[in-house]
């Protein structure tokens, strides 16, 4: 009787199996990766300012009680160019923008500023992508909105877009 | 009108293999053995009527006909004319079509060749094989429809440029032969047990069929293996990616069942488990293929996403796999258990390599569906890497590689320790002195490797020790092929492990006229020019590479710029010394007026491949042997009646 039963042991794995895969094919197609940077603080960074004339940024800028956005860009990057328009738009509702520029070059980046305005109060410089890792980012653009503690509460990865700017306020505590 | 022929074929050949199963499943008991003669036509036929469907799209191919929606999905008027082909099963429908080809191929050889087989086994394996071409023509016809129309394009969307090379002319075909051969194990089991026919003849009779396959396997994975790796750019050789498992699980239980049907054959042992790992080689295939085509997990291989097709497939695993375990439930507990055998014999190394292929293949298997079952559990997305299955595939490995250096040297039925010891002491010795060495000249580099050098040593003289003392005349083939075999698995862990010690890495952002070194070579970064390919733009990074002071020579990696589709494409530059291969690749862009270089230097990474030929040469070999000494065999009979 025991060697029956053990003969069915294969049949039922399979059926576990089968199971399983039922499930993964009716699972929703949402691709989403929840970002694992939501709820941190910032990790801690001081970049040298990336223009002469606009201050660098860090980590302890972010804590005087003022919601802000922190926007990783580059003066290289295409995609870029198309959110700078938003940006415009966010800061002059009274939005606040800092900038991280990746791997960039003053001249470089004041034709990127010049040619497309600018939207930031501060921009940091990160040679080495080291800020850019370490805020989980793996490319620009990329748009977090940080509470006045120092605190992520949302990682956008893209463009921003004028979609976007009703759900980037009410994280900011604005009213649109 | 092509396509309406092929289709129609497609159907001729569904209906016919609806009659091999039925006429199969009449025919099987005695009282109505005067249909069995027809079993053999109409298996044959089904197959001429399935190989006609897939010329038939092939035509269609070659000619760039837009008004088929397949091609003009996927082909491009352009497309140089290997591409055209092969392209024919780059895409779900044709791959498909290319899958249920060499099923019904698969089952008109055995109903050709097999003349072993006790007459009633072998109608149920043909009903078998049947049964399985049914499911998958109704999949093909149903939910997947190769030949359909499409009206008013002009020209076609073209070939993923990542499958526009050689390597998509042989890798598919040579997988899915193994694959897909591997239903000719699943219907012999099915065909055994419905008849109850289990023992040495029904295990001899099986054995050239599972080593067919699993030589198209081994060939199909070493070939997908390098084809990664040089297409790709990426320098690794595997990525334990879901696809690449799902090709390496058919692979681990089929090399389990080559070795359990040679106790079954030899000594009457193992019968249930053997039976078990025949079903479960070609399940892994099913499964392999759904894991692909459902795209319920995300890999490099995935191709358009349909869900009912996915349930589709699903359906036939359910039927198949189910019915055959539930066969195997039913009918197994009343097959004889064999004969037992002493714990220190050949056959109880056998059925450790058994247990420990195994385990492997449960391992790899965990790996490969966890993400999937714990993001149905809990919803979280993960993905399990090289990390985890190489921590624990590894040293499973190792267990295993010493199982092969010691398993061929014990006697069948009992042996004595101190014997073996004096058969294996050379490979010891082997195994001890390229560890010493190892440890006092290499430096650290890591414990896998170390083992794997060390083991590939052990293994390396004692898969030649069958050999000792042996006239080599009168040795059969088939003891050639198991040297060579083992052999070739020493020769790959030793290109495995040379890969995981001593490869080199340089990664370096070059402005025109710097050098850079990389391993014992070094490389000036001359310059960038275009040039035109076939239907892409390529930029071609000028390297002018030299070793110590000798005279350079020019090596050239590109980048490629398809349009149709607009796709960005790496091409490495690769030379081959007999000590390594040096491997480069160019970034994507500049940055600064510097390009990033990517180098590698990986010593003896081309024994993982040769290794793998090796393994498949191995089976050819051993295949041919037994094939002969059959047919010998039949002639000394004949010769005496």
């Amino acid at each position: 009787m025991k060697r029956g039963l053990i003969l069915w042991l294969p049949l039922a794995l399979v059926v576990l199996l089968l199971a399983l895969f039922w499930a993964g094919l009716h699972k929703d197609e949402n691709h989403d990766i929840a970002s694992q940077m939501v709820g941190k603080p910032l990790p801690a960074f001081a970049a040298p300012a990336a223009l002469p004339g606009l201050p660098g940024a860090s980590a302890a800028d972010f804590r005087d009680g003022q919601p802000r956005l922190l926007n990783v860009f580059a003066s290289w990057c295409v995609p870029c160019v198309a959110e700078v328009p938003v940006l415009m738009q966010m800061k002059g509702m009274g939005v606040e923008v800092v900038g991280i520029a990746v791997h960039d070059t003053a001249p470089a980046l004041a034709e990127f500023l010049g040619k497309n305005g600018n939207p930031y109060s501060r921009i940091g410089s990160d040679d080495q992508s080291r800020i850019q890792l370490a805020l989980g980012s793996s490319g620009v653009p990329e748009t977090f909105v940080i509470d006045g503690q120092g605190k992520i509460v949302k990682q956008h990865i893209g463009v921003v877009g004028e979609d976007d700017i009703p759900e980037l306020l009410a994280l900011l505590g604005q009213k649109p | 009108m092509i396509a309406e022929a092929g289709l129609a074929a497609l159907w001729f050949a569904a209906a016919l293999a609806l009659a091999q199963l039925v006429l199969g499943a009449l025919a099987t008991s005695e009282a109505r053995s005067e249909l069995r003669s027809s079993i053999a036509p109409v298996a044959i036929v089904q197959a001429l009527f399935v190989v006609t469907a897939f010329f038939c799209l092939i035509a269609v191919f070659m000619r760039s006909d837009m008004s088929v929606l397949l091609v003009a999905e996927n082909s491009h008027s352009a497309k140089p004319m290997i591409y055209k082909i092969a392209g024919t099963w780059g895409n779900h429908e044709g791959s498909m079509l290319l899958w249920v080809t060499i099923l019904g191929v698969a089952g008109a050889t055995i109903a050709l060749f097999e003349r072993k087989l006790r007459a009633d086994t072998k109608v149920a394996t043909l009903a078998a094989q049947g049964a399985i071409a049914l499911g998958f023509y109704a999949f093909l016809l149903f939910a997947s429809n190769p030949f359909a129309r499409i009206a008013g394009v002009i020209e076609g969307r073209g070939l993923n440029p990542l499958l526009q090379d050689p390597g998509l002319a042989f890798h598919p075909p040579t997988l899915y032969a193994g694959y897909v051969g591997m239903s000719a194990a699943f219907s012999f089991a099915v065909g055994a047990l419905v008849t109850r026919n289990v023992g040495p003849e029904f295990a001899r009779a099986m054995r050239p069929w599972i080593l067919g396959a699993w030589i198209f396997l081994t060939i199909g994975i070493t070939a997908g293996s390098y084809w990664s790796y040089y297409t790709l750019g990426w320098g690794g050789w595997w990525f334990w990616d879901p696809v690449e498992n799902a090709s390496l699980m058919p692979w681990l239980a089929a090399t389990a069942l080559i070795h359990s049907v040679t106790v079954l054959a030899t000594r009457d042992g193992l019968r249930a488990w053997t039976i078990m790992l025949a079903v479960l080689a070609f399940s892994m295939s099913m499964v392999g293929t759904f894991l692909v085509r459902s795209g319920i997990l995300t890999s490099v291989h995935s191709f358009a996403v349909d869900p009912r097709r996915g349930v589709f497939i699903l359906e036939l695993l359910a039927i198949y796999i189910g019915g055959a375990l539930t066969l195997f439930a039913l009918r197994v507990g009343t097959v004889n258990e064999g004969t037992r055998f002493d714990p220190f014999s050949r056959e109880a190394a056998l059925v450790a390599n058994n247990l420990l292929l195994t385990v492997i293949l449960i391992v790899v298997m965990a790996g490969t569906l966890y993400p999937l079952a714990l993001e149905g559990l809990t919803g979280a997305k993960i993905s399990v890497g090289a990390p985890y299955f190489n921590s624990v595939v590894g040293p499973l490995a190792l267990v295993l590689m010493v199982i092969i250096a010691i398993g061929p040297l014990l006697r069948w039925r009992s042996d004595r320790p101190a014997l073996l010891l004096r058969r294996v002491a050379p490979a010891l010795l082997a195994g001890g002195i390229a560890l010493a060495v190892l440890i006092a000249l290499a430096g650290p580099i890591g414990l896998l490797p170390l083992f794997g050098l060390a083991v590939a040593a052990l293994v390396a003289v004692a898969s030649l020790a069958p050999l000792w003392k042996r006239n080599l005349r009168r040795t059969p083939l088939f003891t050639y092929g198991m040297v060579i075999a083992h052999f070739g698995c020493a020769v790959s862990i030793a290109g495995m492990a040379c890969e995981g010690a001593f490869t080199k890495e340089n990664l370096v952002a070059v402005k025109a006229g710097e050098t850079q070194p990389i391993g014992p070579f070094s490389v000036t970064f001359a310059g960038l020019r275009e040039l035109p390919g076939p239907n892409y733009a390529a930029l071609e990074g000028v390297l002018l590479v030299a070793r110590g002071q000798g005279k350079p020579w020019v090596m050239a990696p590109q980048l490629r710029q398809f349009t149709d589709p607009p796709m960005l494409t790496n091409q490495a530059a690769i030379k081959t010394f007999w000590n390594g291969q040096l491997y480069l690749t160019i970034g994507e862009k500049e940055i600064e007026g510097r390009w990033l270089l990517r180098m590698w230097w990986k010593p003896f990474v081309t024994l993982i491949w040769l290794g793998g030929a090796l393994i498949a040469l191995g089976g050819a070999l051993a295949l041919l042997g037994r094939v002969r000494r059959d047919l010998t065999a039949k002639r000394v009979a004949g010769a005496a009646a």
